[in-house]
């Protein structure tokens, strides 16, 4: 394939190297988000909780367009794969309580790949509609899995997952905005790892299984193994989502993970734009904030708390009504276009001035 | 014995009820190839407006029908204004259009009245019929059930087969185009197939009520396994959602006698994916014909 070294005619820039600008950026990036949490941490607490959520809600989104957007499966069973993670992550600290969270982090992943392997394998043979019948049986059935056997799992009650305390070198740091912090280090490991990856061959072949998938077979991109590892990749971040959501909440329980966890990371990023990773970000931020910026609302309009606690999941599910309707590419999509625009008018601008200065 | 005969006696009277909501979702998908994954909701919101109008009225047969009408509001609207704006478009955007149809729905229905778990009537016994001192399972409501469902499903193969309406809505949903130039409005048409296919959803949300009870999203379970029931039935066919409701109501009916109630919905995904594991290509064959 092509490289970005051999396109730009033998002058080698480093920053057009995709690896290395994706890296830099992220480590940017998140250096930039670790400090701006310290900052805020001593104005608003709970702000840097809920951006701890952000992290891994982000996460398990951009598995999601890794998945849906880019491969066009589409999973309704996203929120079960995190609960593989998340009670993964409880188990092995039930047993193993002073196992280093990296480790307790990785071995969850590799928990939920093997369970998505299976569902992958399964859905590999699954178009459309059955897949999303097939993933949705799974994010309703799964809790059940957990009531069923409360020797195990714990029952209704879940099981508890202890505190993710800060090293001594850290101990002035408060617990949440070590979260916020632990949180940042997989956040940004698997953005700048997927944003990599769509721009290899296998990122294009995510793209031609969803265009066409007959005309991809003929090209010679394996269908069935492209599809099942798009479901694992995506089933990896979300198992790191769940590992990192038991850390946060201090409990794996079958409540945390209802269907509509599962609607709302497929709202967050219809929200951002499928299959924009960017958008995953932007949905995981709009998905975690909404329902706070709707209770203020609520405040200000005095409605009833029978409506004000719905409200979330209405505008949600009126946010894809609307989206599917007019604005199928949500706010990336937006942006993009903006940009284009903007680009387009400073072009026009400038060849104007062009032509007006031609004649002297 | 007796308590594997008990379980097959529910087992068959849930089957119906999955058998109607399968129905439901197989008359959605051959009109339009949409699988609207909002049916369990509106069947919900229906019965909602059941109850709303048994405790009005004092009838349950007057919430009974208003339950029918209301869902064959919902569908047709649904369609006109919704759906039919994405059919043309990738299957993607119209499946999460009925995911959003769901979660406004499963948010509205609380915010009118209220999120308790509710009761909700039957029109008739709900214990063992005594049959000359010995029990037997099945009880009135049961047959109720069992009977409506059937009823329901004559009347509507009896719509399709011997009448002009019923014969242009098999064309509309077989060849849209060919159908449109020989003067039969398609559009029409489909919207009468929404309507049609949520009354029969209505009518499961009705019977399910008593034993689940009535609450925002006490259809979640079931709409995945009359999903399960459709796919069973080859998701193209109104015998087959009876034949595959059926079949996932004697399976989970054992699944929960024998292993707990808590992996009924697991047991659904168990057979769901062993079905399409096994058949698959039974089961793609028109699909695969479209997509081509």
């Amino acid at each position: 394939m092509t490289s970005p070294v051999s396109t730009l005619g033998g002058r080698v820039s480093w920053l057009r190297l995709t690896l290395l600008r994706n890296a830099v950026l992220g480590i940017v990036l998140a250096l930039v988000a670790a400090l701006g949490l310290w900052a805020l941490d001593s104005i608003n607490p709970f702000a840097v909780y809920q951006l701890s959520t952000v992290t891994y809600i982000a996460i398990a989104a951009a598995g999601l367009t890794i998945l849906t957007g880019l491969n066009g499966q589409l999973s309704l069973g996203h929120g079960a794969l995190m609960a593989v993670g998340a009670y993964a992550t409880a188990l092995l600290l039930k047993r193993y309580a002073d196992l280093n969270p990296a480790v307790v982090i990785a071995a969850s992943m590799v928990f939920t790949v093997g369970a998505s392997l299976i569902v992958g394998v399964a859905a590999a043979r699954l178009r459309g509609p059955y897949l999303a019948g097939a993933t949705l049986a799974l994010a309703v059935g799964l809790p059940g899995v957990a009531v069923r056997f409360s020797d195990v799992f714990g029952g209704d009650a879940g099981t508890p997952v202890p505190a993710l305390t800060p090293p001594d070198a850290f101990s002035s740091v408060t617990q949440e905005l070590w979260f916020a912090w632990v949180g940042l280090v997989p956040a940004v490991i698997t953005f700048v790892v997927l944003a990599n990856l769509v721009r290899t061959r296998y990122g294009r072949d995510f793209r031609a299984v969803r265009e066409d998938e007959i005309a991809s077979s003929l090209y010679g991109i394996r269908v069935a193994r492209t599809q099942i590892l798009a479901f694992v990749l995506s089933g990896a971040c979300a198992g790191v989502a769940g590992s990192l959501m038991a850390y946060t909440s201090n409990l794996a329980a079958p409540g945390s993970f209802p269907l509509t966890l599962s609607l709302s990371l497929l709202a967050a990023i219809v929200i951002g734009g499928l299959g924009s990773l960017p958008g995953a970000i932007w949905g995981a931020f709009i998905i975690v904030f909404a329902p706070d910026w709707i209770s203020s609302l609520n405040d200000s309009l005095n409605l009833p708390a029978r409506v004000s606690d719905e409200l979330p999941l209405a505008l949600f599910g009126a946010v894809f009504v609307i989206a599917m309707l007019v604005f199928p590419h949500g706010i990336q999509g937006g942006l993009t276009r903006l940009w284009r625009w903007r680009a387009r008018l400073r072009a026009s601008g400038s060849s104007r001035g062009a032509a007006a200065g031609d004649p002297t | 014995m007796s308590y594997f005969i008990v379980l097959t006696l529910t087992g068959i009277s849930a089957g119906m009820i999955y058998a109607a909501l399968a129905l439901a979702l197989v008359l959605i998908w051959r009109a339009t190839r949409v699988v609207n994954f909002a049916q369990g909701a509106m069947a919900m919101t229906t019965t909602y407006v059941a109850l709303a109008v048994i405790e009005a009225t004092g009838s349950y047969w007057i919430g009974f029908v208003a339950a029918l009408a209301a869902g064959f509001a919902l569908g047709a609207v649904s369609e006109r204004l919704l759906v039919r704006w994405v059919e043309k478009g990738p299957p993607l955007n119209a499946v999460i259009l009925t995911l959003g149809l769901l979660l406004v729905l499963e948010a509205i229905v609380p915010m009118v009245w209220g999120a308790q778990i509710r009761s909700f009537p039957a029109p008739f016994s709900i214990s063992a019929t005594d049959v000359g001192g010995t029990f037997v399972a099945l009880s009135p409501f049961n047959l109720f059930t069992i009977a409506a469902v059937l009823l329901v499903m004559l009347a509507l193969l009896v719509f399709f087969r011997f009448t002009g309406l019923g014969l242009s809505m098999r064309a509309a949903a077989f060849a849209p185009s060919t159908a449109r130039l020989l003067g039969i409005r398609v559009g029409r048409l489909l919207t009468l197939g929404w309507g049609l296919a949520t009354t029969a959803g209505a009518l499961a949300g009705l019977l399910v009520a008593p034993a689940l009870l009535l609450y925002p999203n006490n259809m979640d379970a079931v709409l995945v396994y009359g999903f399960t029931a459709a796919v069973l039935g080859g998701l193209d066919s109104p015998v087959g959602a009876l034949v595959g409701g059926l079949s996932m109501g004697l399976a989970l009916s054992y699944i929960g006698g024998y292993m707990g109630g808590d992996l009924e919905t697991v047991g659904a995904l168990a057979i769901l994916i062993g079905v399409l594991m096994i058949r698959p290509h039974g089961l793609f064959v028109r699909m695969a014909e479209r997509r081509v």
